[in-house]
């Protein structure tokens, strides 16, 4: 190890996605929904009530524990995590400690040096506590309301041993965290707040910090690569890095010091005593896994001929490789290829631009795109305006018009020879640039080139580049 | 038989925290029956207190699930009787709206933590009540009062809408004037529930039956020893004698782990205690924390005026037997000192059939006598170890000393209510004729 060596573990809180909460029948889709309407007296903590276990809760987290090739613990257990705060009903929230549901698992990602596998320490079940809404600021702001809905929504903690060395490292992780989760149909990750990440990260040889309160992708590799960047500073200057918690600021892409008093939390954790012990180490021989994205980026490389990187990208989000393998289901052999280059290359680009989920386009209207692309209507130019004009009436709730109708209504299909349009587009541009031509007759290739670009603009693109050169240097000769 | 029944009792005694003046029933085996309940069992829009100030006001949206089943046996819920803050007490004197009077002697207290529904029983303003028992709850006030009291099987109740002292150890159970009326009230009330993960499906449909020939009965050396109160051995050693000549046999044995059981209990009970009262916070119901304030200095201010001493030193006690570098030495400690007794009761019983004793050490205490909170802990060693093993015990009034009542204690193994109930109906039958 290098002497500016990073070390990066990560603790990943997941919402799991089922219907009802962790210990009550409440339903978990309240994001839609005022404040306090997805709750009763067990996620309300109101005296006298008592947990139930979720049955679908810990046969979700079962799933995770076996595709992350964990042990499953023969006798695990419930515990208090006892503090006070006001989104927290009961003061105490039931998550597992000594005897968590799963240890000892490995994730293999694709490292900074290749294939890696990272360790994973163990697997617990908690539930998500309340949510705390500021009026003005946390610290000055009047006063705060509590909304109960997210209390009890399960969690699963992920904890990795420290076995990332760079933050690209950890966000790759993530990444293919959120994309097993997904496969497994345990986890939505476009549910907002549906993931947290803790990160410790140090620089070998000196002390570890603690960056909490990270809950996006990009928030992960941002806050490590501030950490990186003022550890090393302070190693260099000479000082030493303090052992202690930080938040991260997101809106301000920074990690600030949290206040000493939170660090000295003693939570006097014990069993919880309304939970009988869990023994399910049984039922793993019969979770039947799904494919899983390593299994799947094999099978987009051997059935649809897409390329390593390609199948990589397509296969690292459950809702890319549905849609990658809806779009082509008509016609495989035909549409695999342009698919792939136009979904990995073009339309991830154009989605993350507009902050869109893929799941507001129907793959049919794209496979509709590339068959025209295909065909030779469109061009590739046309046909990535069609695209953007597809998302854009997506993104303002328009009706969304199918490609074809796009097409007819701009006048984007390509105009060819027996378009009048086109040769009328080359007439026009001979008149009004006279000493382009006169420079052409005198031997000056580039002059074509100019004119050629004139064209290109008055017919906005839709012209066969190879088209429109054949009928433009015939034009030009009849003229000699 | 549907209507409604106007309770509207003389409480001189201070039983009731709240009468139910126009109580409704319905039909079913309790039909028209009024029935006490305790002040920490849910009744949905009744007011429910646990005898706190911290829960003045709070009226739960929910009916307990025992509650539930009264309703559905026909009985009228009369009213929440007092009781010792959240449990917390031998004697109802730590309730906070003033103490429960012995009926038998004003002067002296009823008995606790279950002190209202005793007196209540006792005095004749309700036939049967429903008690809890963490540690004697239900017995200690039986005995106290001259009354029948239950405390079941860990898991035949289901404890959900209890509002929780120490969760592993406590259980609700019916307290009447005679043995009939407790299988009446156990009939209705056991069973299981979905909703409490520790209730089992161990429903009770016994007739009791006075037949004890044959029976063999441990009678242990540490419930006739140090601290028990001479007069108090004697009446029972004589009311053991009486089920002799019913038939039983009786064996000495020895429990030597209950050395440990008023520790094991008192930091088992302490340490679930400060995290279940954590939640009284002053946000969500009972009376409000001061939102002008820091939440943090709003929850102390809450807590401080809200809790009474009791509560306040066991919160204090279980917090510090839960600290990180104390856990090891206290709370773990005493869960394998729970073990002991539960193995050292399971061993005895392997042999025995009950375990015979006094229910308490001595008569009712008079009002103030016990100021000294250790030596009130004491009182309980009698009654903690049926807790710390889960095991069905029952107390039967056996005699009277000094013109107070004096309780028979019959421990049994799990899930065998029955056979304590049996062997307290044999007794009370045979003194009866």
């Amino acid at each position: 190890m290098s002497a500016d060596q990073v070390i990066v573990g990560l603790e990943v809180h997941c919402q799991l996605d089922t219907k009802s909460k962790l210990f009550c029948g409440c339903s978990t889709d309240y994001r839609s929904d005022g404040p306090n309407t997805h709750v009763c007296e067990v996620c309300l903590g109101l005296p006298g009530s008592m947990p139930v276990l979720n049955k679908k809760a810990i046969e979700y987290a079962m799933r995770v524990a076996k595709a992350l090739n964990c042990e499953v613990l023969t006798e695990s257990e419930f515990s208090r995590k006892n503090y006070f705060y006001p989104d927290l009903d009961k003061a105490y929230q039931i998550t597992q400690y000594d005897k968590p549901l799963a240890e000892k698992g490995i994730l293999e990602i694709d490292g900074d040096d290749g294939e890696k596998k990272i360790r994973i320490t163990r697997i617990h079940v908690e539930e998500d506590p309340g949510r705390l809404v500021h009026m003005g600021n946390a610290e000055r702001g009047r006063y705060s309301l509590v909304d109960y809905n997210r209390a009890g929504i399960p969690l699963i903690e992920i904890v990795t041993e420290p076995d990332m060395r760079s933050p690209k490292e950890a966000r790759k992780f993530l990444n293919k965290l959120r994309a097993t989760l997904e496969y497994l149909g345990v986890f939505d990750s476009e549910k907002e707040g549906s993931l947290r990440v803790d990160a410790n990260i140090s620089i070998v040889g000196s002390e570890r910090v603690e960056v909490k309160n990270i809950t996006s992708y990009k928030g992960v590799e941002k806050a490590l690569t501030f950490e990186v960047t003022r550890q090393k500073n302070l190693i260099r200057r000479g000082q030493k890095v303090e052992r202690e918690t930080r938040h991260f600021l997101e809106a301000r892409g920074i990690t600030q010091s949290a206040r000493s008093k939170e660090q000295e939390h003693d939570y006097r954790y014990f069993p919880e005593p309304d939970l009988r012990p869990l023994r399910v180490k049984s039922w793993v021989a019969d979770v039947v896994l799904p494919e899983l994205p390593d299994a799947r980026r094999e099978r987009f490389i051997s059935q649809y001929g897409c390329s390593a990187n390609h199948a990589r990208t397509l296969t690292g989000e459950l809702r890319l490789a549905n849609f990658f393998e809806s779009v082509v289901a008509p016609d495989p052999a035909g549409l695999s290829v342009p698919a792939a280059t136009w979904v990995a290359d073009t339309l991830i680009g154009e989605l993350n631009y507009r902050s869109m989920s893929i799941d507001t386009l129907e793959p049919p209207a794209f496979t509709g795109l590339l068959r025209l692309l295909m065909a030779g209507t469109i061009t590739d130019k046309s046909a990535i305006e069609v695209l953007r004009i597809m998302l854009d009436q997506h993104l303002k709730g328009e009706t969304a018009e199918t490609p074809d109708a796009i097409v007819a209504r701009l006048h984007l299909a390509k105009t060819s020879g027996d378009d009048g349009a086109l040769r009328a587009a080359i007439k026009e541009a001979l008149a009004e640039n006279p000493k382009a031509v006169a420079d052409y007759r005198a031997g000056k290739a580039g002059a074509c080139n100019f004119i050629l670009g004139q064209v290109m603009k008055k017919t906005r693109g839709r012209a066969d580049p190879a088209e429109l050169n054949r009928l433009l240097t015939e034009e030009l000769q009849k003229g000699a | 038989m549907t209507g409604t029944l106007t309770f509207e009792p003389d409480d001189p005694i201070n039983a009731f925290l709240t009468t139910c003046r126009k109580a409704e029933y319905n039909n079913g085996p309790l039909s028209g029956i009024p029935v006490a309940v305790k002040d920490n069992i849910s009744t949905k829009g009744i007011e429910t207190t646990c005898a706190s100030k911290i829960l003045k006001g709070y009226v739960p949206p929910y009916d307990a699930h025992v509650v539930s089943l009264l309703r559905a046996a026909g009985a009228a819920v009369a009213g929440k009787t007092n009781m010792d803050e959240f449990g917390m007490g031998t004697t109802t004197e730590n309730s906070a709206f003033g103490p429960t009077l012995n009926p038998r002697d004003t002067g002296r207290v009823p008995g606790g933590s279950s002190g209202g529904s005793a007196a209540a029983v006792a005095s004749g303003m309700v036939k049967m009540a429903l008690g809890t028992d963490t540690g004697g709850s239900i017995r200690c006030p039986a005995a106290f009062c001259g009354i029948v009291g239950l405390k079941p099987t860990y898991g035949r109740v289901s404890r959900y809408g209890l509002i929780a002292y120490a969760n592993s150890l406590e259980q609700i159970g019916p307290m009447a004037q005679s043995v009939t009326d407790i299988t009446k009230l156990f009939s209705v009330i056991a069973g299981h529930d979905p909703r409490d993960s520790t209730s089992c499906d161990r429903p009770f449909s016994h007739a009791p039956s006075a037949d004890i020939k044959g029976l063999k009965i441990g009678i242990p050396d540490e419930y006739f020893g140090k601290g028990v109160d001479p007069a108090v051995a004697g009446i029972v050693r004589k009311a053991i004698a009486k089920l002799e000549e019913l038939g039983a046999t009786t064996v000495p044995c020895t429990l030597p782990s209950m050395q440990y059981a008023l520790a094991a209990y008192y930091v088992t009970c302490t340490s679930e205690a400060s995290s279940n009262l954590a939640r009284f916070d002053g946000v969500r119901y009972g009376p409000a924390a001061d939102a002008k304030k820091s939440w943090h200095d709003a929850y102390r201010d809450v807590r401080r005026q809200g809790f009474g001493p009791e509560v306040r030193r066991r919160i204090m006690l279980g917090t510090f037997a839960l600290s990180s570098g104390y856990y090891g030495k206290y709370y773990a400690k005493a869960q394998v000192a729970r073990a002991n007794v539960r193995a050292d009761f399971l061993r005895v019983l392997s042999d025995v059939d009950v375990i015979a004793g006094p229910t308490m050490p001595t008569i009712a205490f008079k009002l103030g006598e016990k100021s000294d909170p250790l030596s009130m802990y004491l009182s309980d060693i009698l009654t903690v170890p049926a807790n710390l093993a889960g095991i069905p015990a029952i107390s039967v009034p056996c005699g009277i000393s000094e013109g107070m009542p004096v309780g028979l204690q019959i421990m049994g193994r799990h899930f065998e209510d029955e056979r304590v109930i049996d062997v307290a109906y044999a007794y009370e039958q045979a003194v009866k004729a």
